[in-house]
């Protein structure tokens, strides 16, 4: 496999073929902010947090799904960039109701570190404070839609890493709903095995431990990415 | 050096970050050198006065006492700080804005999850009317500069205060813009 | 099936006609109106008058006329009878034998039609759609018989590439080199789809292109199908168009029976086999991506490209895929050559374009004109101008993608770069003609909404921008916003445009982006004051604008 020179932010770095222009930041330590990205499942480029711009192309791409190439000269952190991301942000605190002061994610949250990092430090958007309602019914785990950003990560696990095929998304726009199995209250799914590992993989407090109060939700996501590596690369004791 | 005319205020929150305001401890003794605190929930004064440099503003726009009051700051303040994060967001206060009308915050409160004697407070003239909406500060009038936090962590607020004291644009460290 | 069955069936068909033809329009627009009622009671007229032997009644696809329907042509006479009721059929009848009667008739001689030039619709309103029979008396299925029997893929790609076809789905990709990208990689397996999956508001183009000359499409398709080396086509429509779904249907068992699709097309060693897909009604899976997520059973939602579906599409395998209009270019281009095709229209937009005219217009319905032809003609010479004593204040073109054009700009040619320069699209042919009635800020809100409605919740800033941007864009049509709703107006439409995933976020700020700069007074005129400043509010440093953060280093401001 050949490897490519790129320069990300004015430093050079050297890439496997196959990787993505986020796997060579990160490993050149060059942070890119990520919200749909999840190590161990595969990418679906919605978040747009990842944007990056790439000198001679006239669009922003994706750094999560945009393959390496030779001499690609990649800007991860223009003004231009930071104030997008930012703007994103700020859409998707809007959108739902994210209470971190009340949250069982607080503090242990990457929608609320993406806001710190982007220094937002308030909403400019009008809040849709939408009533969506929370799924109590499974006996391990908890939905709460309200705060859910609809990365899609559980649904991702769900179907690639636990093969179980229960989480889904319903709806349209502003209006999609992560749903289990046919739109069923969680605890009817037939399929729902209650491995959990959707909930390892929310990245806000939508997905949580029945009994996790305020700020007590932290999750280990090491343990998704040593599944997959377990599984594709036969090696356990990473 | 002259001191600022400075103000405190309480709308729609738990006054947690007026606690945390006295958390400042001993700066608070540094305070009156630098600082005249002429409006206060923990002073007597009774109405906003006129002329004043900086106000913290805690907690949001939840009802028509508040709506009527924010304006009148506005007015006679030359610099806001939305204070905590139900003045930066409507946080917990703005919780009820789900259920999208007064009356239904009402029913809500006083007949659907009364133990006893449900009924809705009908003596008029007592409580301010509520918002349909509770609105951040900013929703409502302009705001200079917003300190996040439930509650701002002492050390932020003197962070902030002190540069505004020396008349200077305030920076916060990333760690010190953070909700919750 | 060989030529000399086709030229047989042809003659045969030939042979067929009468006397007189009445063709009765059969298309979407004419059926919601009685058509179908007043095309039997025509039949029955002419059998209660003795007349079978002389004349033939036909159902035909669209007549262009849409706003005057139930429509009647009658040949050879050329005259258009408009608005025809059942009842009025043996009135109808007897102006075959001279007699004059009251019905409304239209002129085939104004500027309406004199100015068209058919191309993709040259059957259209001709053929009947059911009968491949009366499509292959048009010389239908010719282009294809040529194709395999005289020309290698390469060389069919190659005339589509001269002809300098673009794509007609709204970007105007150029159709050639997609084709050849397709055929060039490396794959043993391909796919053709023809995106009929139309979807804005106001368009009908391709609704009448499919019920009007279904098998024209499938040629085209076939053609396709052999230039790039796919064997399997699917037809993506959408489940609204359920006329066009029934024509497409009966087109493709027609054309299999008679060995045109399917196992060694024209006893050919080529195979191929079109499958219809019928999508749910969602916008975005006009989407490329997103159609082919679908067509898979799969959510319809797109994902970045690339990889483009040209080298990973249905099925991870090259995919062409074209829009109903482009493929319908494909048999004349083939027929008469690249060379005819590349002397239509502009330099750089070839051929023809069909619109479908509605709005605040005299005349409305279907036209097909060159490439380059002046908006002017369009809707004042073609179109009549506004209804009575109105004055043209914008047109509409490409949908909710698409932008306003201000009636200073009429004499604009259109083709693909002029109308993007002026911050609108071709799109698919939509063109909506707005009056001095008309409120902008209330027409970019109302695409919004559409925006905001069939987004499908995928990236972050179309589902949630276009939310705010609609809610922004009501906040100040209710004459409720400041100039700092503006900014964030234009700000917001700055984001959603430069970061959404795919084409429906990209472009949803369109309208709102061209009536800003076209009718930015409209928006000025309804802002409220901004709020009184404080007394004695402090300078504004630059870098700190009220209202802002305080600002840490590193962050954005």
């Amino acid at each position: 496999m050949a490897a490519k020179t790129l320069t990300i932010d004015g430093q050079l770095v050297s890439a496997e073929e196959n990787q993505t222009l986020l796997e060579a930041a990160r490993d050149a330590q060059i942070p890119i902010p990520t919200l749909c990205h999840l190590d161990g499942v595969m990418d679906v480029g919605a978040c747009r947090m990842c944007l990056v711009e790439i000198v001679g192309t006239p669009k922003l791409l994706p750094a999560c799904v945009t393959k390496v190439q030779e001499g690609l000269e990649v800007r991860t952190n223009s003004e231009r960039l930071q104030r997008y991301r930012r703007l994103l942000l700020e859409l998707l605190f809007a959108e739902r109701n994210h209470v971190c002061a009340v949250c069982v994610s607080n503090g242990h949250c990457e929608l609320q570190d993406l806001a710190t990092q982007h220094g937002m430090d308030h909403v400019r958007y009008a809040y849709q404070a939408p009533n969506l309602g929370v799924d109590l019914s499974h006996r391990l785990y908890g939905l709460d839609h309200n705060r859910c950003v609809l990365c899609t990560r559980c649904v991702r696990v769900c179907w690639y890493i636990e093969g179980a095929g229960t989480l889904n998304l319903a709806g349209r726009g502003t209006g999609s709903m992560i749903i289990t199995d046919l739109n069923q209250p969680w605890a009817d799914s037939d399929t729902c095995t209650a491995c959990g590992k959707c909930v390892q993989a929310c990245p806000t407090g939508a997905l949580f431990y029945k009994g996790a109060t305020v700020a007590e939700m932290e999750r280990d996501r090491q343990k998704l990415e040593y599944i997959v590596t377990a599984r594709e690369k036969k090696q356990w004791n990473v | 050096m002259e001191r600022l005319r400075l103000a405190t205020v309480w709308l729609g929150g738990c006054s947690g970050c007026h606690m945390s305001f006295l958390d400042l401890d001993e700066w608070l003794l540094e305070l009156p050198a630098r600082a005249e605190l002429v409006y206060s929930p923990l002073v007597d004064t009774k109405e906003y006065p006129l002329q004043v440099d900086l106000a913290l503003i805690e907690g949001a726009i939840c009802n028509a006492d508040h709506l009527e009051l924010i304006h009148q700051i506005r007015q006679r303040t030359r610099t806001l700080v939305a204070f905590g994060d139900c003045a930066v967001t409507g946080n917990v206060t703005a919780m009820r804005n789900p259920l999208r009308r007064a009356e239904a915050v009402l029913n809500r409160a006083y007949i659907e999850l009364a133990d006893l004697n449900p009924q809705l407070p009908a003596q008029p003239g007592v409580l301010p009317p509520l918002l349909d909406t509770v609105l951040p500060v900013h929703a409502v009038v302009p705001v200079e500069y917003h300190l996040p936090g439930c509650p701002p962590p002492a050390d932020r607020i003197k962070t902030l205060l002190a540069q505004l004291l020396e008349g200077r644009t305030p920076q916060l460290a990333q760690h010190q813009i953070r909700f919750g | 099936m060989l030529l000399e069955d086709l030229i047989k069936i042809k003659e045969a068909e030939l042979a067929r006609r009468k006397k007189h033809t009445l063709r009765c329009c059969l298309a979407a627009g004419c059926i919601s109106s009685q058509g179908q009622a007043v095309k039997d009671a025509l039949d029955q007229a002419v059998q209660a008058a003795g007349l079978a032997a002389e004349v033939e009644v036909r159902g035909v696809g669209c007549l262009r006329l849409c706003g005057e329907g139930p429509l009647v042509a009658v040949d050879p006479d050329g005259v258009l009878f408009q608005k025809i009721r059942p009842e009025d059929a043996p009135a109808l009848l007897s102006t075959l034998q001279g007699e004059t009667s009251p019905l409304d008739r239209g002129d085939l001689q104004s500027p309406f039609f004199k100015h068209q030039l058919p191309l993709v619709l040259e059957n259209s309103g001709l053929v009947d759609p059911d009968r491949i029979e009366s499509y292959i008396a048009a010389d239908g299925y010719l282009a294809l018989r040529n194709v395999l029997r005289e020309m290698a893929p390469p060389e069919v790609v190659s005339a589509i590439t001269k002809s300098g076809l673009r794509g007609r789905g709204g970007a105007g990709y150029p159709t050639g080199l997609k084709w050849a990208t397709v055929a060039k990689t490396k794959s043993t397996r391909r796919f053709v789809i023809c995106n009929a999956d139309e979807g804005d508001p106001g368009a009908f183009m391709d609704r009448s292109v499919l019920e009007s000359d279904p098998h024209r499409v499938l040629e085209g398709m076939i053609v396709a199908g052999y230039a790039v080396g796919a064997e399997q086509g699917f037809i993506y429509v959408r489940a609204e168009y359920p006329l066009a779904i029934q024509r497409l249907q009966n087109a493709i068992r027609q054309a299999k029976q008679m060995g045109l699709l399917g196992s060694g097309v024209f006893e050919s060693p080529f195979n191929f086999n079109i499958d219809i897909r019928i999508g749910a009604g969602a916008f975005v899976c006009g989407e490329e991506t997103a159609l082919m997520a679908s067509v898979e059973g799969r959510r319809g939602q797109p994902r970045p490209r690339p990889p483009f579906p040209a080298e990973s599409g249905l099925f991870g395998q090259p995919t062409l895929i074209n829009n109903v209009e482009t493929f319908a270019n494909v048999p004349p281009i083939i027929l008469k050559g690249p060379e005819w095709f590349a002397s239509i229209g502009t330099d750089k937009s070839k051929g023809t374009k069909v619109f479908a005219l509605a709005g605040k217009i005299q005349t409305t319905g279907l036209i097909e004109v060159p490439m380059g032809t002046p908006l002017r003609v369009i809707v004042e010479t073609m179109g009549g101008g506004a209804p009575a004593g109105g004055q043209i204040k914008a047109v509409q073109t490409g949908g909710p993608s698409g932008g306003c054009i201000p009636a200073s700009h009429l004499d604009t040619p259109v083709d693909y770069e002029s109308l993007t320069t002026l911050g609108s699209i071709m799109g698919s042919g939509g063109m909506i003609v707005m009056d001095q009635t008309t409120d902008m800020v209330d027409v970019a809100r109302f695409f919004m909404e559409f925006c905001r409605d069939e987004s499908c919740g995928k990236c972050v800033p179309c589902r949630a921008g276009t939310v705010q941007l609609h809610e922004l864009l009501a906040k100040i049509l209710a004459r409720q916003a400041t100039q700092r709703d503006l900014d964030r107006l234009e700000e917001l439409c700055d984001l959603v445009k430069h970061t959404s995933l795919c084409g429906l976020g990209q472009t949803a700020p369109n309208p709102v982006l061209s009536t800003l700069r076209f009718f930015r007074h409209e928006y000025l005129e309804r802002l409220q004051p901004a709020h009184p400043n404080p007394p004695s509010a402090p300078p504004t440093p630059a870098t700190q604008p009220p209202n802002t953060a305080p600002v840490n280093p590193g962050a954005p401001a």
